[in-house]
């Protein structure tokens, strides 16, 4: 390209000699309207990248989670391991069922219980449990987990995941609000693993 | 009549200009050798590209891209609307046709050395149109809004998660918010039928305008090497010397392979009708065993064997260096040997590869590795098993059934894959090697020892003992008759 002339023949109608060094008018211009179009086009950015961002915006302030009721703890024999379901907290109009979630409580003793999420630690199918072997299975790559929620089998890195919970009012309530997956920044889903229970 | 018609012809000519460049892109010589039924899978996959703009833009027009109406939708397009089972068929037929052709023209392509000098770009463009088709599989999948799509999605995200650092903004990112609901579908559904049909439309322009201004790729001759310097007048030479006007002496095989195609598509529409939906996408119904369509089942297999510790790092690596490798391929060996016949180490690249793809997605059709969830209940102990045993036995057989070990062993081919089946256990496991392996598991087994009784485990362990070919002895600790004598262990070979 070098060794080309700086100034191509030009078959159009408008040929404006001029050497290197000199900057014409209408050259100017365009240039100051490219930088214009620039300066559009940032304005128009913060906005766009705004919005296009706004689910992960709101997930970093941990603005999706909240305290969920599950139910009564006398729903939950002490003991046993139930299917329970709530209505995530953070609802938009289109959403139709899938707000509705599902979990497991097992109720250890007492005000003692254990929240689980349906989801495999794995890739998330739901796990089914499993009473009278005592296991959490899943169906899609055979992950199982024992009552306690800690890893039994299979290819899942850890034990299922947990939801914080309290006891208010005779209430299980759980915080809630995200689905939960391997590598999620929310510090009360990445708990330990649980310990072996009895 | 045929004079208006001239005269109609002219004035639009006139004003438009496009009979010169048409007629000169029909005829554009290419070389006879080229004009072969290897060549019509680019033609087919562009036809069966069009064919899916048509149906997708006729399924628009009754689906609806609501997480909370899409199900009810497709069920109208397939039970309500005449003739809409029909076109969702074809739809999902002609995707499965889709990610196959561009496949098999990947194939033929890097076979017959087309990505070699100086059609590089045009390779790498394909790669790209690879990639967007299937993604547009995925996507397309995910808006046939049930409870495959749902769970497949959640695969999704927990695989996105586990990007280092910036996982779960990946996540919340792809889901459109914190769980998948309605703004997961409508992304999807922008995706869908917006963002990569757009790009796709622009790539394979350029991927088309490619061919035409390099020319189309010869038949590579063993022996006929490319080089940079020559190249461009050889294929010069070789399409004036040996070339005819593409129409209409390559075209008519293509021409017929594409309406081959699309009756194939139909047929298959017909005869087999539309994918789904399966169950509705209600995250409360668990009672599921999701599975990808055909063309990611070769990765959920993968998901399931590769040792755990190995997942995440294939995941992430494996794909980008996968695309990589295909990306810089044309500049690795772009210049060479171009028959395939000349080239050993591509075709077994090839056959490595597609045999590899094969045997994943065939293992993750009966998915062996899957607990089956009703065998504990469902498939009782064969009478075979239990003929003539003793009360402890038949007590073990009860155990064996109701602590649900069918779910994942099977018995005389009965009950689940996951585990080995226990047909011939005895003969592999003496009496303390199964109370230790029921007790403390091991080998990918759970623990059973905090849910089973002692006498749950030797009523069990007694009934394992029994499960051996009549002809063969039970496993015997040797050491153990020694040390204590031969009454120590029970007489083998009583039972069966």
């Amino acid at each position: 390209m070098s060794t080309k002339p700086a100034i191509e023949p030009n078959t159009g109608p408008v040929i404006v000699p001029r050497n290197d060094a000199s900057v014409s008018r209408r050259g100017f211009f365009m240039k100051l309207g490219i930088l214009f179009n620039g300066f559009a086009a940032m304005v128009l950015a913060v906005p766009v990248v705004g919005f296009l961002l706004s689910s992960v915006t709101r997930g970093r302030a941990n603005g999706y989670l909240s305290w969920v009721p599950l139910g009564k703890v006398s729903d939950f024999p002490e003991g046993e391991t139930r299917l329970a379901t709530f209505q995530n907290p953070y609802v938009m109009p289109t959403d139709g069922k899938t707000v509705d979630t599902a979990c497991w409580v097992r109720h250890v003793a007492g005000e003692k219980f254990q929240v689980f999420a349906i989801n495999c630690a794995h890739l998330g199918c739901p796990v089914r449990w499993f009473q009278q072997s005592g296991l959490f299975m899943c169906p899609c790559h055979g992950g199982a987990y024992y009552r306690d929620g800690s890893r039994a089998s299979g290819p899942p890195e850890r034990g299922l995941f947990e939801y914080p919970y309290k006891v208010e009012n005779g209430l299980v309530t759980i915080q809630a609000g995200e689905l939960p997956t391997p590598g999620a920044a929310i510090a009360s889903l990445t708990g330990e693993k649980p310990p072996c229970a009895s | 009549m045929r004079i208006m018609i001239g005269k109609i012809g002219e004035w639009f000519d006139h004003r438009l200009q496009l009979a010169a460049p048409i007629r000169e892109v029909a005829e554009h010589p290419v070389p006879r050798s080229t004009a072969s039924w290897f060549y019509v899978f680019g033609s087919a996959a562009l036809t069966v590209f069009i064919l899916q703009l048509v149906t997708g833009i006729l399924l628009a027009l009754i689906y609806v891209p609501s997480a909370g109406q899409a199900w009810s939708s497709l069920q109208a397009l397939n039970h309500q609307v005449a003739l809409g089972w029909f076109i969702r068929a074809m739809h999902g037929w002609g995707s499965n046709f889709m990610v196959a052709i561009v496949l098999i023209h990947m194939v033929q392509v890097f076979l017959f050395g087309a990505h070699k000098f100086p059609r590089e770009l045009t390779w790498v463009i394909g790669v790209f149109l690879l990639l967007m088709t299937l993604g547009m599989a995925f996507t397309g999948q995910v808006l046939r809004f049930d409870q495959d799509a749902y769970w497949g999605l959640g695969i999704g995200a927990s695989i996105s998660s586990r990007v280092p650092i910036i996982g779960p903004f990946v996540v919340k990112l792809m889901l459109g918010g914190p769980i998948i609901a309605g703004a997961t579908l409508s992304r999807f559904f922008a995706l869908h039928v917006f963002v990569i049909p757009g790009l796709l439309i622009g790539f394979v322009s350029l991927h088309l305008l490619m061919v035409l201004k390099l020319g189309i790729n010869e038949w590579p001759m063993p022996g006929r090497v490319v080089k940079r310097a020559t190249y461009e007048r050889e294929y010069q030479a070789l399409t004036k010397q040996n070339g005819a006007p593409f129409v209409p002496y390559a075209i008519w095989k293509d021409l017929f392979f594409a309406a081959f195609i699309i009756l194939a598509i139909a047929a298959c529409a017909f005869y087999f009708g539309p994918f789904g939906p399966t169950g509705q996408p209600d995250p409360t119904i668990i009672q599921t065993a999701p599975k990808p369509d055909y063309f990611f089942l070769w990765l959920y297999a993968l998901l399931s064997l590769l040792p755990p510790s190995m997942e995440t790092p294939f995941l992430l690596i494996g794909p980008a260096v996968a695309i990589l490798a295909l990306i810089f391929l044309p500049f690795l060996s772009g210049e060479g040997e171009k028959s395939w016949k000349r080239r050993p180490i591509a075709v077994l690249t090839v056959m490595l590869i597609s045999i590899t793809l094969g045997t994943f997605t065939r293992l993750a059709q009966f998915a062996p590795w899957s607990p089956q969830m009703n065998a504990w209940s469902g498939d009782p102990v064969p009478d075979r098993f239990v003929h003539g045993t003793t009360a402890l036995e038949r007590q073990g057989a009860l155990v064996f059934q109701v602590k649900q070990c069918r779910n994942c062993h099977s018995l005389g081919e009965t009950g689940g894959k996951r585990g080995p089946s226990l047909d011939a256990v005895a003969v592999r496991l003496t009496q303390d090697q199964l109370i230790r392996q029921v007790i403390q598991g091991g080998g990918n087994m759970p623990a059973y020892g905090k849910n089973l009784s002692p006498a749950e485990t030797t009523a069990l362990v007694a009934f394992l003992e029994t499960l051996h070919p009549p002809g063969q002895v039970p496993a015997r600790d040797a050491s153990r008759d020694l040390a204590l004598g031969e009454s120590s262990q029970k007489s083998p070979g009583t039972q069966q």
